[in-house]
């Protein structure tokens, strides 16, 4: 089997999606691609089922928050192929004030917590998720802790002001 | 006899609900419970002794430590990731290391590397012992437990002697380690590969062929291959199904590719093969000691970390002393040097499985964003799904093979 590099990978990817794919740099190897919310499902199902790609494996599903960004909220996807060792990044980015994205659990069992702990952090809806609730956090969390906007601590909290320790 | 029958059929009424002897009684496993061997609590619907339903529920002990990483330098973080699989921290110190130093491009010495494989492998040896040696007081035999423990209790031994810590580790620097192994520390790590063979065999003699043992495990909790990729399974209970799928040889960090070693891999998926897949990989784990041990002697000595400055921190007595190290120092925990900004995925072989930290970079001291990609967490939900129709006591063998670590479970 012909190894399957960054430049062939593409290069599929870019037959079958034509513009809906954009982006394509290689940071330390991984090559990273940017997609649309309409189509990461079919991009996703075609890295999946495609008989020279074959990325079957999910590794992992996040989101990182820019709120200097029009679109603020990337939800990322690491897939591999363990079949060529080789593996993609795909990126969404998304409406931070209504983040929403289609399901990978479709396609993956393994996407179910995945999806779950990256809701219950930044607040990103998976439309079509089985059972969509916090994981890590107490269910009556009102917040999305992960967002930049909330600080690590209470800014209020005086019992850690630096006058007590004589600075 | 007729009476009970009628009655029974009067209580149908009553309740309005179908034959009592059929009512589903709802168990509580954990959230503290012994036999989970960590704060994580599964609300299951038994028929007698046979589960129908279970819910997972985790999130106990969640401290933050991706938010926490956003707000504080690398070198800081070292000892977050101490306290996700605190069985293996030297694992999770190495993982990180690398993650920072491929982001920085730093080039580690051969010697290093050969050291870290040796810290991580000796790690993992730990790991398992503890996995293996509780399934077997899981099954009902103690003694075989009580035989590794004091092996692992000598593994600490090591790492004490390395870096003056048991558990949580905080082995090593950015670059390298803090200090060299001394004369004890490598007179250990020798006396380790020659008498942990003959216990491991020992420990298998007791329960490989173990009738009880193999009639508890064998074709319990048997996974096959399909499904285990479906659900992103990693690590030693992934092999166990049949998928050679091993971090270290697929993408070899640190000079794997240096080592000769095999990937054992099971047939069933079941808990005994998981448990045999364990076993296996200590016993290559100590060969690939031995062989970077041997590696070791034809490097220079006292090399223990990269030259570089501006990323390792210096030792304190040079701080004081010599202009340089004081402007490096400063420079270092001022978080003065720019990073490169961008965004890396490094992932290392854990003792549970797949460990990979996402970091993104935007040229400051702390990261934008850090995530860990932490087996259990992904290992871990597949537990209630396939729960459903097995036996209580299977199910607390299951869990005890899926070697679930709460802390790398919640993050």
């Amino acid at each position: 089997m012909a190894k399957l590099d960054n430049q062939t990978l593409i290069g599929a990817l870019q037959d079958q999606f034509g513009d809906e794919i954009s982006g394509g740099e290689e940071p330390f190897g991984l090559l990273t691609i940017e997609t649309s919310k309409e189509k990461i499902l079919a991009v996703l199902r075609f890295l999946k089922t495609n008989k020279s790609l074959q990325f079957i494996y999910l590794t992992d599903i996040t989101a990182v928050h820019y709120p200097t960004q029009p679109l603020g909220m990337a939800v990322v996807y690491h897939v591999h192929s363990l079949v060529h060792n080789v593996r993609i990044r795909v990126k969404v980015f998304l409406d931070e004030v209504k983040p929403e994205i289609p399901s990978a659990t479709v396609l993956w069992n393994g996407a179910n917590w995945m999806e779950r702990e990256t809701y219950d952090f930044f607040g990103v809806v998976f439309t079509g998720h089985p059972d969509l609730r916090r994981i890590l956090n107490v269910d009556e969390m009102e917040v999305f802790p992960m967002r930049k906007e909330y600080p690590l601590e209470d800014p209020n909290r005086v019992d850690k002001k630096d006058f007590f320790f004589g600075r | 006899m007729n009476d009970l029958k009628s009655n029974i059929t009067a209580n149908r009424l009553v309740f309005d609900d179908n034959d009592p002897q059929d009512e589903l009684v709802t168990l509580n496993l954990g959230p503290t419970h012994p036999a989970t061997h960590g704060v994580f609590q599964n609300v299951l619907q038994i028929d007698g002794e046979r589960i129908v339903s279970g819910i997972s529920t985790i999130g106990y002990i969640h401290r933050a430590f991706e938010k926490i990483a956003e707000h504080r330098p690398y070198y800081q973080i070292t000892p977050l990731t101490d306290r996700l699989n605190y069985c293996s921290s030297p694992i999770n110190n190495m993982g990180w290391h690398m993650t920072v130093e491929k982001l920085l491009g730093i080039e580690i010495p051969k010697r290093v590397q050969y050291m870290r494989v040796i810290i991580m492998e000796l790690a993992r040896i730990a790991d398992h012992i503890i996995c293996n040696g509780i399934l077997g007081v899981d099954t009902g035999a103690f003694s075989g437990f009580l035989y590794v423990m004091q092996e692992r209790e000598f593994i600490y031994e090591i790492f004490e002697e390395i870096c003056g810590a048991r558990l949580t580790t905080n082995i090593g620097r950015i670059g390298g380690f803090e200090r060299d192994f001394n004369e004890i520390a490598f007179a250990k790590i020798k006396e380790f590969i020659k008498r942990y063979p003959p216990i491991l065999a020992e420990f298998e003699d007791l329960f490989n062929r173990n009738r009880i043992f193999i009639d508890r495990t064998s074709g319990v909790a048997a996974v096959d291959p399909e499904t285990a990729l479906n659900y992103s399974w990693s690590g030693p209970i992934l092999r166990a199904t049949g998928v050679d799928y091993d971090v270290r040889v697929n993408e070899p960090y640190s000079s794997y590719e240096d080592f000769d070693f095999d990937v054992p891999v099971g047939e069933n998926g079941d808990v005994y093969d998981r448990y045999m897949v364990r076993n296996e990989e200590m016993r290559q784990s100590i060969r690939i000691i031995a062989q970077a041990m041997e590696k070791l002697e034809k490097e220079p000595k006292g090399l223990f970390h990269a030259d570089v400055p501006e990323f390792y921190l210096p030792p304190k007595e040079m701080v004081y002393n010599n202009m340089e190290a004081l402007i490096y120092h400063f420079k270092i925990v001022m978080g003065e040097i720019d990073t490169p900004k961008t965004e890396v995925y490094h992932a290392v072989e854990g003792a549970n499985g797949e460990l990979g930290f996402y970091l993104i970079s935007d040229g400051g001291r702390s990261p934008y964003r850090l995530h860990f990609r932490r087996p259990s967490f992904v290992n871990y939900q597949m537990y209630a799904p396939m729960s459903g129709g097995m036996l209580l006591s299977d199910a607390i063998i299951n869990m005890s093979s899926l070697n679930v670590i709460a802390g790398e479970l919640d993050a």
